[in-house]
């Protein structure tokens, strides 16, 4: 294959088409609208289930009714539309279907805006939908990390019975960038022994979210507590740039990770022994590697386009032993790869505290910023 | 057991055996009948999806021997879409309340007809919400006492009743839509028959289809069973009337 210039969100598109997407059903809203579009197009054209819903509750709807029949389907959306879609995943997860779903997040709360953003991060990581459930949620920095990690969304979707969440900001939905598509897959029916998709020549099957008898809802709860425990073990991935040696590790997801990388690549020509860990799940959240990584570097330093979401889950792993420092774009902004360079810089030449907390410092450093 | 030679009547097939948990006197027992004497007699049974609500028939899918997914409170008209969409040769049905489907899940209705979604819908109108007690809904009479509208509901405040056979029976998606009630044997063999009807539309892809049932709900309405009757004759028949709303030419030369 050739790499060919593709924008995120058709990459998107077109990398569940090429994985064998059977049923799309999505609703307007920007920054992601190119995924909605692309497929109107392509998703008929090849004989396969498109319905543009009626808001993102029916669309999400569709999803789940579309799962239940084993189908590989999937639906996209924007934060605000993404938050319509709680009720639905939370449905879904309890009734334990597979199914994917693409955040191209933008600045919140409220309608905010529609420039790049990470602020869903504890949506999807952490919290949306109501009840004890687990999700897999993969944060791709590149249009190329996009396509890839489609397919992987419905593998792992469908392996966990489990929802795939793939979450990444405006920048890489509306970038263009060189990448290269993979083969187009044939549509393969799987045949899972739970799907109802007609009891012919079988028993009949029920799918359902309901377990009224609160000692079956606890055994669901556990059974999908102990099939998360299976996703932690098997399921981490991230990227490591410069940790080797480094003194200071930078943590970023996404664009902010990407940013990161540059600037840990001009504080590495400054001599400071830095490096970066870009987790490509956030769910499941790589803690063993950043336990290891506290065990000898000196300091960390989290940079997301948020207030500090990520930035929790790291001190957890982290656990008191080295200072956690935090830089955050909010509402819409994305870093400069200077401006965390100079945190970097900060970081490697400034005595820091371990009882300050990190969002506080990093706020006070805002106000002397505005 | 053995078959009594005289046998006249008897659970239909597509029927489980699990005795079902509706209130003494409620008729959506008889509505859950109809449908499943339907698919019976269609032979349709075994490649049927059920969508069950969330209200007193949320537990539908122990009732019909055929596979069933199970709605968020409103959306079965979405989730039918996604399935009747990977599966449009399955027959795909909703069974939904007046709180499910004229309150909370409108938008999704609506849509559905609109977009002409080949599935069939059977709208139980018994003018309050049964699961949560007995609460108003869209459809509770003007005046009616409900628990949360203990004085009786005042159109000045909490607005008239919504008619949805009426409603629905506007868009051009819609190939099948009538009221029928199950107040009486007579209305209850009508009823049967629009079923298969609202059936054989979803089958032949002639677009949405849907019957909208009168029923009662004795427990909530404080009333007997026959009491209960008598108000849908009396009362709900007259504000939702009965008729055919809207059917197609094409199904109206199917003859069955």
């Amino acid at each position: 294959m050739t790499r060919e210039l593709w924008k995120g969100n058709e990459a998107i598109a077109e990398a569940a088409v090429r994985a064998g997407l059977q049923a799309y059903f999505g609703y307007p809203i920007t920054p992601q609208t190119e995924i909605l579009e692309y497929l109107s197009r392509r998703m008929p054209e090849l004989g396969r289930a498109f319905v543009q819903a009626e808001s993102e509750l029916g669309a999400i709807n569709m999803v789940y009714g579309a799962a239940c029949t084993g189908a590989r389907v999937m639906s996209s959306s924007s934060s605000p539309g993404v938050s319509l879609m709680m009720e639905g995943l939370s449905y879904i997860a309890g009734t334990e279907v597979p199914a994917v779903l693409v955040n191209v997040m933008r600045g919140g709360p409220g309608l905010g805006n529609i420039a790049p953003s990470q602020a869903d991060y504890n949506q999807a990581v952490h919290g949306g939908g109501h009840g004890d459930y687990p999700r897999i949620v993969l944060a791709p920095a590149s249009v190329q990390e996009a396509i890839d990690l489609m397919g992987l969304s419905f593998d792992l979707a469908e392996k966990y019975r489990m929802i795939a969440m793939v979450i990444l900001d405006g920048s890489v939905g509306q970038m263009m960038e060189p990448a290269e598509m993979p083969e187009m897959k044939p549509i393969v029916d799987r045949k899972f022994e739970w799907a109802t998709n007609g009891a012919i020549d079988r028993e009949r099957r029920i799918l359902s979210s309901i377990y009224i008898d609160p000692p079956a809802e606890e055994v669901a709860n556990l059974r999908l507590g102990a099939r998360w425990q299976v996703v932690q073990a098997n399921e981490v991935r991230y990227k490591e740039y410069f940790l080797d040696d480094a003194e200071i590790v930078v943590v970023g997801f996404g664009t902010a990770g990407r940013v990161a990388l540059s600037a840990v690549r001009a504080a590495r020509a400054q001599g400071i022994k830095v490096g970066l860990l870009r987790p490509i799940t956030v769910s499941p959240f790589p803690y063993q590697i950043i336990d290891q990584l506290a065990g000898r570097a000196k300091a960390f330093l989290v940079a997301e386009m948020n207030m500090g979401q990520m930035l929790s889950d790291v001190r957890l792993a982290v656990r008191g032993r080295v200072p956690v420092e935090f830089h955050g774009r909010p509402g819409g902004m994305v870093p400069f790869p200077d401006e965390i360079l100079r945190e970097i810089q900060r970081v490697n030449s400034t005595p820091l505290s371990m009882t300050v907390d990190p969002v506080d410092g990093w706020l006070a450093r805002m106000a002397d910023v505005k | 057991m053995t078959t009594p030679e005289n046998l006249v009547y008897d659970r239909p097939e597509s029927f489980t055996d699990t005795p079902t948990h509706y209130c003494p006197g409620c008729t959506h027992g008889v509505a859950h009948r109809l449908v499943a004497e339907v698919l019976e007699e269609m032979g349709v049974t075994n490649r049927t999806i059920g969508v069950a609500p969330v209200g007193c028939a949320v537990f539908a899918y122990n009732y019909f021997d055929t596979d069933f997914v199970e709605a968020p409170h409103g959306r079965a008209p979405a989730m039918a879409t996604g399935v009747k969409r990977v599966l449009p040769d399955r027959v795909v049905f909703t069974y939904q309340g007046d709180g499910d489907l004229a309150s909370i899940g409108m938008g999704e209705i609506v849509h559905a007809a609109a977009r002409g979604e080949n599935i069939t819908v059977i709208f139980i109108n018994n003018a309050n919400f049964g699961m949560t007690g007995g609460q108003m809904a869209p459809t509770t009479l003007p005046g009616m006492k409900t628990t949360s509208s203990p004085n009786g509901r005042d159109v000045e405040s909490q607005g008239y009743p919504i008619r949805m056979a009426e409603m629905l029976a506007t868009l051009d998606g819609v190939g099948y839509c009538v009221r029928r009630s199950l107040h009486d044997p007579k209305n209850i063999r009508l009823a049967k028959k629009s079923i298969r009807m609202a059936f054989e539309t979803q089958v032949r892809g002639l677009g949405f289809s849907m019957v909208e049932l009168l029923s009662t709900c004795p427990t909530n309405w404080g009333m007997t069973p026959v009491q209960s009757l008598k108000f849908v004759e009396e009362h709900m028949v007259p504000a939702f009337p009965l008729g055919d709303y809207k059917i197609s030419d094409a199904i109206k030369q199917v003859k069955i």
